[in-house]
């Protein structure tokens, strides 16, 4: 199990280190996705912007404080919550015991009685253990109250595919969480979506469950003064035109964000003007962003790294054949991981998740554009 | 701590194995060992009074202690002396209105249920009173309460009004959580009823936050006067689950004012508590984590108040959490939908005999705190209180077609805060046509 193997790596250097051997693995193309961006002043890492998200937070309402397990002394198992509980002290860093049902529930039960809690899952596998708590009680509470219990708590930490862990430690879970009524689901992918949607998340009223990545917690992208004033922070419920193009769009959210800017990279090079849709909010959806988008481009390729089957591109696909169907000129194109349980071998691993040219290859068909066979990994 | 309770009754328990008593032993079974009058298989009338077996050697240094029958020898003297009572007058009338009102509006809600009234999972408290009213009258209206799908009565012990539970479940939009709750869900943002909790052993995470709240306002926002006490309410059945001892584990770590109630009525639907629990007295599950653990007669509203008042005041002091065990039963099926066929009748005729509100009756009259016609003035008056409440909510108004979408969020449209605090859905310029909530 991924907890012993952490003992056994000791402090310290276990997360730097496994996000250095994920980096080698899975030949992460995400990097060169930085290279869009060619004058920016200052850069921040994932990583860093959340840590001074919370930090401002936590520093701004004296009733937001973070629980989970080893996000005090240990400084977060993926160095989030570094500095905090030097900064707060162990009554608003709250190091739980490994009991993600009991820390899940007491969250829930404080922001029910008037604080703000940010409850950490060292990954958002370990949420299963707590997932009644957080559709069943912070979910329902304001409907079923009418109204009378609010739940102002951000459920936190990574989700997605990570690299070389095996099936129970890989899966996305935006369309798990996604399908379920009263909870708001956000995936940032940047340094200002990390930084502009957790302050949203913990200002929020309302329940949040706020899907990072493992994976871009070392990644640094650059970073306006706006971005870093500590009033700042981006609305719930709207996406993000990364990139804009006029032949195809491509919506996705989180990792996969990096993954289509360097496919519309590529196709830009073949003549394919791509549109890069960043969803930032899984739920509310932002639909009228994406039919807009459709509406000028006509195609759709939507990127997931979570299961195809009830995914959040079927639901992006509805959407489009809802209210934009007439616009469409081809069929279309739903990538997401393999409908299996995440493998561990690595080249198997990698067959599993989307690749970038998964995406370029789904952009051409959709445009009627000669695709070679596909080379498998 | 030991001083905080009864002293003839505390039994000093030693929690590491030693060698002369084994952890198991194998001669001696759950039956013989147990204090509790729930087996099916053999019916022993008198061994609540049986006191339980010393595990061990006293050690009166050791800091946590385990309580049972903690009220047992405090049983009033034939005396008439007042001092000697466990309640005043008042206190007896007050006990004696809210338990004869959790059976009155239990009794109606199976009328109104086979009536088809009210409609779902409806779950009675009928036997069970002496434990909502022992513990909840003793409460102030900012202390919390969080209950199970079981958990009518326990709102109303709260104060929240009859008529607002009943028309709740009738399914009206005056109801106390306008018909969207139900049965099983009673909130109260007024009363602090944290909600009732369909799922066994989800609302004791759930308390143990409102409780870590309370310790919170205190010590981070220096509320000084913030001395709030929360009641998490389950049953034996849940002790088994593991969110139980996730909770005692934490509330004992951190030290949280919150009181867990078991009330223990023997059965978890058709599976006796004898046939599910390894060792059956919950209340030493207690001493295990840290905690004092009481075991109290449940149909005696007398014994639990006492127990209560403790536990309670240990909680407001901040000293931290205790188990309280409520032997009790229900005097009907599990739900309205419970045939109810494998309770001995046997078993059933005997707690009928104990029940808990002809015992604070005799109590009264032996006591000289009340007469036949005040009582009966108590009860015409919560009859009048139980059919204005089922008058009120059957001439309500059904929910409108526009409540259905409404509640979701507490931000009314979903799109979360701007930088300036407002909501952004009330800004124009950001809606425009995208909710979907």
């Amino acid at each position: 199990m991924w907890r012993i193997a952490r003992q056994k790596l000791g402090a310290g250097g276990f997360p730097v280190l496994i996000l250095e051997q994920s980096l080698q693995r899975m030949q992460q193309p995400a990097v060169s996705a930085l290279r869009c961006y060619s004058s920016a002043t200052k850069e921040m890492t994932v990583r860093d912007a959340l840590n001074s998200a919370l930090d401002e937070e936590m520093s701004a309402d004296p009733r937001v404080f973070l629980m989970g397990e080893e996000v005090g002394e240990y400084q977060g198992a993926y160095k989030i919550s570094k500095g905090l509980l030097e900064k707060y002290g162990p009554d608003r860093v709250v190091d739980t015991p490994i009991t993600e049902a009991g820390f899940a529930g007491i969250g829930v039960g404080a922001a029910y009685y008037g604080l703000r809690p940010v409850v950490e899952f060292m990954t958002f596998n370990f949420s299963m253990q707590a997932i009644d708590h957080i559709i069943n009680s912070a979910a329902k509470s304001n409907y079923m109250s009418a109204g009378q219990i609010n739940v102002p708590i951000v459920f936190r930490g990574p989700n997605g595919a990570a690299a070389g862990v095996g099936a129970q430690h890989s899966q996305c879970f935006a369309a798990w969480y996604g399908a379920c009524p009263g909870l708001k689901v956000l995936a940032p992918y940047s340094s200002e979506d990390a930084r502009g949607l957790l302050k949203a998340a913990i200002r929020d009223p309302d329940p949040v469950v706020f899907l990072e990545n493992e994976l871009l917690y070392g990644e640094s992208f650059p970073i306006s003064a706006e971005v870093l004033d500590s009033s700042f922070c981006l609305p719930i419920g709207k996406a993000k035109v990364e990139r804009e193009g006029k032949d195809v769009t491509i919506t996705t959210f989180s990792r996969m964000v990096g993954y289509a800017i360097e496919a519309a990279e590529i196709l830009a090079k073949e003549g394919i003007s791509a549109e890069v849709i960043n969803l930032r909010s899984i739920r509310p959806l932002d639909r009228a962003t994406i039919n807009a988008s459709v509406r000028k481009t006509s195609r759709l390729v939507t990127v997931e790294e979570g299961f195809p089957q009830h995914g959040i591109g079927a639901e992006i696909c509805a959407s489009v054949i809802e209210e934009s169907f007439m616009y469409l000129d081809a069929p279309v194109e739903r990538i997401a991981g393999a409908d299996v349980p995440m493998p561990y071998a690595a080249n198997l691993e990698r067959m599993a998740v989307p690749q970038v040219e998964d995406i370029v290859r789904a952009a051409k068909r959709v445009c009627y554009r000669s695709v070679p066979m596909a080379a498998t990994a | 701590m030991a001083s905080t309770f009864s002293a003839a009754a505390i039994q000093i328990i030693k929690s590491t194995r030693s060698p002369d008593k084994p952890l198991f032993d194998p001669l001696k079974s759950t039956s013989t060992s147990s204090p509790f009058l729930g087996s099916t298989h053999k019916l022993r009338l008198n061994s609540l009074a049986k006191p339980i077996p010393s595990l061990s050697h006293r050690r009166p240094s050791f800091s946590v202690v385990a309580v049972s029958d903690v009220v047992k020898e405090k049983k009033p003297k034939s005396t008439t002396s007042i001092s000697n009572l466990l309640i005043t007058k008042d206190e007896g009338l007050e006990l004696y209105e809210d338990m004869i009102l959790g059976r009155a509006f239990e009794d109606m809600c199976a009328q109104m249920y086979y009536r088809g009234k009210m409609f779902g999972f409806v779950h009675l408290y009928n036997g069970q009173e002496a434990v909502s009213t022992g513990f909840i009258k003793l409460l102030k209206k900012e202390d919390c309460v969080v209950s199970t799908y079981r958990d009518h009565v326990h709102a109303l012990s709260k104060g929240v009004p009859a008529r607002a539970v009943m028309s709740e479940l009738f399914g009206k939009t005056t109801g106390c959580c306008r018909g969207q709750g139900g049965s099983m869900h009673m909130f109260s943002g007024e009363h602090n009823v944290l909600g009732g909790f369909a799922f066994i052993g989800e609302g004791i995470p759930v308390a143990t936050g409102a409780a870590f709240t309370s310790k919170y306002r205190r010590e981070v926002l220096k509320e000084a006067d913030c001395d709030h006490v929360t009641l998490a309410f389950f049953g034996d059945g849940t002790s088994n689950n593991g969110q139980f001892f996730e909770c005692l584990n934490m509330a004992a770590l951190w030290k949280l004012p919150i009181v867990f109630v078991v009330e223990n009525n023997l059965w978890a639907i058709g599976m006796s508590h004898l046939r599910a629990t390894s060792d059956p007295e919950i209340w030493k599950k207690g001493p295990a984590f840290g905690m004092p653990g009481v075991h109290v007669d449940g149909m005696d509203v007398l014994k639990v108040r006492e127990v209560a008042k403790e536990a309670v005041d240990r909680a407001r002091r901040g000293e931290g959490p205790t188990l309280v065990e409520c032997e009790t039963y229900r005097f009907r099926g599990h739900s309205l939908a419970d045939p109810d066929e494998l309770r001995d009748p046997n078993e059933k005729a005997h707690y009928a005999t104990r029940d808990p509100i002809s015992a604070l009756k005799r109590y009264m009259f032996d006591n000289n705190l009340a007469n036949e016609a005040e009582l009966k003035a108590i009860e015409k008056k919560i009859d009048e209180v139980v059919e204005e409440a089922v008058e009120f909510a059957d001439s309500s108004p059904h929910p409108s077609r526009t409540q259905l979408l409404e509640n979701v969020f507490a931000d009314p449209r979903g799109f979360g805060i701007g930088p300036d605090g407002k909501y952004r859905c009330e800004d124009p310029k950001f809606t425009q046509g995208t909710a979907h909530v």
